[in-house]
Parts: C-alpha cells; sequence; structure tokens
C-alpha cells in the first residue's frame, strides 16, 4: 500500500511539474504584461510538433528537446513583436479575441503540415527503461525525467526573478509598470525577453510531453485549461504560486482519480461508489479552483500589485 | 445551318441532362472531418471514395454524386447537417455519422423524413433494440458486439482477471455492458476516465498494483494513441496482455504508437488479411491509392457504398423506397467481411475475429493481423427488442 501511495505522489509529482512549466510561462507574461494568452496552448503544441521534426532530422530526443524550445521561443518573440505588443493597450476582451483566433490558425497550419492525424513521437531506447526505486516501485525512467528537468527550470525561475538584475526588472515590471519605465528602464525590451521566455518554456513542456501524449491538433487546449486553473489558484503573476498550485493540481488530480472511488466506497455502496468517483474525480480540481476564488480570491501566493 | 444544328446538339444535350437528373443517386456522408474526431473521419472518407472510385463513380449503374458534410464530433452540428441533407439536398441515403453521441442527434430527423440512414460505425444499443427503424441499418456492427466476443474468448483461454479502462461516456459503459454479459470470470476492477484526460499514469499505477492476468481498454482516436504508448512505457505489456476494441487499427493509429503497439489485441469484424475476394480486391485498390493497409473503419465505409451500389442494382432504381430498403435488408453485394447478412433489427450477423498487432513484411509495417475466429454468424443482444421482422 505504501508502494502504491508513493508511486501516485510520484504521477502527481510528474503531471505536476509539466503544468508548472507551461502555467509558469502563463503567469510571468499575465503578471507581468497585463496580458492573457489563450495561444499559450498552441506554443505547446508546436513545441512537439517540433520535438518530433528535430528528432527526425538530429536523431538525438535531448537534442531535440531544446532545440525545439528555442524553435518555440523564436515564434514566441516573433508573435510578440509583431502582433502582440499593438494589444498591450487594450482592453482583455481584445487579447482573449485575438489569440483565440491565434489558436485556430496554429491549429489548421499543423494539420495542413503534419496532416490532421496523431504523428509519431517515440522515446529511444535508452530513456524508455524503468527505474528500481525503494519499496519496490519500479518507475518509467523517462518520467523521472520529466520531474528532474521540471526541478530544474524551476530552480532556475526563482534564481532567476529573485537574483538577477532582469529578474528584479520583471518583478517591478509586474508591480508597477509606469514607474519602472520612468526610470529608464526599456519596457518594451523586457515585454518582447518575458514573452519568448515564456513561449520557451511552454515549448519545452510540449516538447517533453510528446512521447507521453498523442502528438495531433488541438493537444494543447486540455493542457491549457488546466494550466488556467494553477495561474488563478496559485494568484496571477507569481511564480512562486504557480509552482505550489501546479503541484497542488498535479496531486489532487492524480490521487482523485487512483483513490477517490475506493474512499467512496467505505462510506458508499459500491455501485454509487463508482458511479459517484470517476465524476467527482474529474471535478476536483475545479472545486479546488472555485474554493479559492471564494475564500482567496487573489490566488495562493499572490504577486504584490499597486497601480 | 451550322448554327442550327449546334443549338439542336444542345437542346439534345440539355434534355439528355434533365433526365439523368432525375436517376442520380444522391448520397449524402456525415462524418467528423475536423477537430480531434477527424482521425476515424477522414479514414471513413477514405473508404466511401474508393468504393465510389471502383465503381466508376457509378452506384447501382446510375451517376452517383457524393456530398460530404463535417459533423466536428458534435451533435448539434451532425443535426443541422442530416437537415440540411434531408431538406434542401434532398439526399437519396445518408451514410455516417462517425460517432455514437452525433448519431443518437441525426438518427429521429432523417428516419422520420424517410431517408435511408447507414451507419458505417457507431450502432449504439438503444437503436438496434426498442428504437429500431425500417430505415436505419447499421453496417459494422452493434456496439456491445466486440466486448461481447471478448468475453466468450477470455472464458475460452481460461482467463479470470481482468482490469477494464474505458472513458466515461455512453459508448464506454456499452462496451463494459457488452462484456459482462458474455464474461464469467472477475473483473478485478473498472475504472472510467475522463475523455478530456491524456495522461494515464494513474491508472496504470493502478493496473500494476492489482496485477489483472489481462487488460480490457476502449481508448477511441487520440485516446488510443496515448493510453498504448503509456502501457508499454510503464512496463505493463510483459505483465498483462492488452486486449483492446476500437483503439488500434492500421494506418494513421499503429504509425502515431509505433513500436509499442506490438503484440497488443484487438477483437474486430474485420481483418485486412481476410481471405475473400471482395477483401482482396479493396485491400490491393486501397494501397495502390493511398499506400497504407486500410483501417477497419475505411472498410466499414467502403463496404456502406457497396451495399448501396448492390441495393439499387438490385431494386432497379431509387423510385421505390420499399424495394430498396428490402434490397438493402437482402444485403445483395459482397462485404468485405465475406459472411453478412442482417438481422431482422437491420444490425449485421457476421463472425467476430481476435486480432493481433505484429509486423507486416510486405507492406513493412505494424498491421492489426486476424489471430484466431471468436464466434461465426454472431448475433447482436437486441435484436428481440425489435418489432421490425
Amino acid at each position: 500500500m505504501t508502494a502504491l501511495i508513493l508511486e501516485q505522489l510520484l504521477n502527481g509529482l510528474q503531471l505536476g511539474v509539466l503544468l508548472f512549466l507551461i502555467a509558469a510561462g502563463l503567469t510571468l507574461i499575465f503578471g507581468v504584461m497585463d496580458f492573457i494568452n489563450l495561444s499559450h496552448g498552441s506554443l505547446f503544441m508546436l513545441g512537439a510538433y517540433f520535438a518530433v521534426l528535430f528528432q527526425g532530422l538530429t536523431g538525438s530526443f535531448l537534442f531535440a528537446v531544446g532545440l525545439a524550445g528555442l524553435a518555440v521561443c523564436l515564434i514566441g518573440l516573433l508573435f510578440e513583436v509583431l502582433l502582440v505588443r499593438r494589444l498591450y493597450d487594450r482592453s482583455h476582451l481584445d487579447h482573449v479575441l485575438v489569440t483565440y483566433g491565434l489558436i485556430l490558425v496554429a491549429n489548421e497550419s499543423v494539420s495542413i503540415v503534419w496532416g490532421a492525424s496523431p504523428v509519431f513521437s517515440g522515446l529511444p531506447g535508452e530513456l524508455s527503461g524503468l527505474v528500481a526505486l525503494p519499496f519496490g516501485i519500479s518507475y518509467p525512467l523517462y518520467r523521472l525525467l520529466v520531474i528532474a528537468v521540471g526541478i530544474a527550470v524551476a530552480a532556475l525561475l526563482f534564481w532567476l526573478v529573485k537574483e538577477t538584475r532582469v529578474g528584479m526588472r520583471v518583478r517591478a515590471g509586474a508591480t508597477n509598470r509606469t514607474i519602472v519605465s520612468v526610470m529608464g528602464v526599456n519596457i518594451s525590451l523586457l515585454f518582447t525577453m518575458v514573452f519568448a521566455f515564456g513561449a520557451f518554456l511552454a515549448g519545452l513542456a510540449g516538447a517533453l510531453a510528446g512521447p507521453l501524449l498523442s502528438v495531433q491538433p488541438g493537444m494543447g487546449e486540455t493542457v491549457l485549461i488546466l494550466s488556467f486553473v494553477v495561474v488563478v489558484i496559485g494568484g496571477l503573476g507569481s511564480i512562486k504560486g504557480a509552482l505550489l498550485a501546479a503541484v497542488m493540481v498535479g496531486l489532487i488530480d492524480t490521487m482523485g482519480r487512483a483513490f477517490l472511488r475506493d474512499f467512496l466506497s467505505a462510506f458508499f455502496s459500491p455501485r454509487v461508489a463508482s458511479e459517484a468517483g470517476p465524476a467527482l474525480a474529474s471535478m476536483l480540481v475545479y472545486i479546488l479552483m472555485a474554493l479559492i476564488l471564494f475564500f482567496r480570491p487573489e490566488g495562493l501566493l499572490p504577486m504584490q500589485k499597486r497601480s | 445551318m451550322r448554327k442550327t444544328l449546334t443549338s439542336l446538339g444542345l437542346l439534345a444535350a440539355m434534355s439528355a441532362g434533365s433526365a439523368m437528373a432525375d436517376e442520380t443517386v444522391d448520397v449524402g456522408l456525415i462524418f467528423s472531418l475536423s477537430g480531434s474526431g477527424a482521425v476515424l473521419g477522414t479514414e471513413m472518407q477514405k473508404g466511401a471514395d474508393l468504393a465510389l472510385e471502383i465503381s466508376g463513380g457509378k452506384l447501382g449503374g446510375l451517376d452517383a454524386r457524393f456530398v460530404y458534410e463535417d459533423d466536428q464530433r458534435k451533435p448539434d452540428v451532425g443535426k443541422t447537417a442530416a437537415e440540411k441533407l434531408t431538406r434542401s439536398e434532398k439526399v437519396d441515403f445518408i451514410i455516417g455519422p462517425s460517432y455514437s453521441n452525433v448519431m443518437m442527434a441525426v438518427h429521429t430527423p432523417v428516419v422520420r423524413s424517410g431517408t435511408i440512414l447507414i451507419s458505417p460505425n457507431p450502432a449504439p444499443a438503444d437503436l438496434a433494440g426498442k428504437s429500431c427503424n425500417e430505415n436505419y441499418f447499421a453496417v459494422p456492427f452493434q456496439n456491445d458486439q466486440p466486448s461481447e466476443a471478448l468475453g466468450l474468448y477470455l472464458n475460452d483461454k481460461g482467463i479470470s482477471k481482468v482490469f477494464v479502462v474505458v472513458p466515461n461516456y455512453q459508448a464506454g459503459k456499452d462496451v463494459v455492458d457488452g462484456f459482462k454479459r458474455t464474461f464469467k470470470g472477475e473483473i478485478v476492477s473498472e475504472i472510467y476516465t475522463s475523455l478530456e484526460q491524456n495522461d494515464f499514469s494513474a491508472e496504470m499505477t493502478e493496473i500494476k498494483s492489482r496485477a489483472p492476468e489481462a487488460v480490457l481498454a476502449f481508448m477511441p482516436g487520440g485516446l488510443g494513441v496515448q493510453f498504448v504508448k503509456q502501457y508499454d512505457q510503464a512496463g505493463l505489456k510483459s505483465q498483462a496482455d492488452l486486449y483492446t476494441i476500437f483503439t488500434v487499427f492500421n494506418g494513421v493509429s499503429l504509425d502515431a504508437i509505433g513500436a509499442a503497439a506490438d503484440g497488443v489485441y484487438s477483437v474486430d469484424q474485420w481483418t485486412y488479411d481476410l481471405d475473400n475476394a471482395a477483401n482482396q480486391e479493396f485491400v490491393t485498390a486501397y494501397r495502390a491509392k493511398y499506400g497504407t493497409l486500410p483501417s477497419n473503419f475505411a472498410a466499414m465505409a467502403y463496404d456502406a457504398v457497396r451495399l448501396v451500389d448492390g441495393a439499387v442494382t438490385a431494386a432497379g432504381g431509387i423510385e421505390d423506397k420499399d424495394a430498396l430498403r428490402k434490397a438493402i435488408k437482402a444485403a445483395s453485394f459482397q462485404s468485405v467481411r465475406g459472411d453478412f447478412a442482417f438481422n431482422n433489427n437491420q444490425h449485421p450477423i457476421h463472425s467476430m475475429y481476435l486480432a493481433k498487432v505484429s509486423q507486416d513484411d510486405e507492406a513493412g509495417a505494424l498491421a492489426v493481423k486476424r489471430e484466431a475466429l471468436i464466434v461465426e454468424k454472431m448475433v447482436d443482444s437486441f435484436a428481440g427488442d425489435c418489432g421490425l421482422e
């Protein structure tokens, strides 16, 4: 039983880490630029497709993941310079309209280039084994790798935001944009960098998720919804909040799917438990979000925002 | 003089044209051609197009016209498409849709309008039993049949501990109901996953902890790609055989899963290596046109068009609806399945096979290959509830 719970905890952590990679970019962009980017999921999808493309070209999986992240970063950069930059002064409704349009464009372009059917995205042999862990758990090596990459990226992000000059400006920009630009910081360059970096994280997450998921048009949307939940729970603009919320959402979702039915059958008849269990498990995350919105509308660890 | 001749010729051509228009077989096809359901819809489109091409653009000797509609796997969109096809296009037949949820929305408006509805894939239990209709024909199977057949097979093999994973919606429950109807062993656990779910790590851990002898999974479309990949990555393939229904198929599905699919079982009413003339003609033509082995979905859409072709020939045209219905029910065509007949509820009586994914050396790709015949001349469980004779 301990082994089972521990293994499910690992599963939850892995899902949480993947969500964090996506939500971190989303929350940075929202916190710093006050910009709602619905097309963030499309960047995730592009990351997965680019990883497949580069793996075919270079033959190395890890190299392809890195390249895919960079390629999506470049696309994010172009997005920002050509389109998004013009929207900062507009209302949120305009952001939503334009970025929703981008989702449609991205899905359609991907199905023109790669077709509407899923494409193959496999693991190289050396990453597809199982690792023996304490308590008799054998866990897929690749999922452990995803967890490790996620933790490394989280550490890097905290260091960047807390300790570096750029990070200081990002924090300042999130707190009060006008003052930052009055102080002589090139705010538009800062915005471009943040947007491109957010895109890089989404692309990296997509590339890492490729071998686990079905790489097909529209694969970004389901992930996008969960990452918005993470951003809302964590507090808009807060990296620390995003990490906490992502791990919480990952754990709650996984544990709910794994144990809720057995838990319910302790109180109700097996029939009721097997009917209500799966239904309730898929709602748990949203119930959590509703509770947070009710008791702490600003999220768990909100940014200090003055304007 | 010359001018008169030309106009006479034109007149003749025009009258010929209008005479032809009355004798055109109009077929509306409602498939899921965009969105995440497009994986199946495009397969069906390939099969239907091939059937029309082979018969030289004619059905039953008459000129034929295909009108495609995309339902995006959404019931409301499918219903609008069905109304358009029956009211303004006034088609003679509708083939479609691709999914059960759309079928439930499309069925009533089509059969009420008197148009003949032929299902190339979904066949929910309700429409096979109490709500059967003289204008509705299901070509591939009744939804519960594959899992009923699997239950029989596992009984026979002496497998007694099975783990079941299906998506939490009507078709998933149909599969489980069908399986329970015939399987005599113990179902160690049944898990219903969300249709939106793409990571199955929690389910894989659960399967591992219950140590079943076999796993039954029904994961349609893109879900199947993720499920089979993750099943392999979790190292489960060596622990329990994976039996699937509507999950893996030749072409795009196996290409996307890759080697992880090797050795996975599937229960089907048709496989590409069935030994009969109609099937060989179909597989050869399909490979020549599209370059891959045909999927089950393409084969069933092909059968649906051939059924129309045979019925129009037998009824001698499309004017007499009663004669047409009778001709369809007599199944006057060569199914790629070989043995095929309609039951009183207009659902198939046919054989069910166990198939296994393995390498096809000639095609140089993985393929769902026939492994064993499970049951011959199988009827569905709902024919008794249907009032038709």
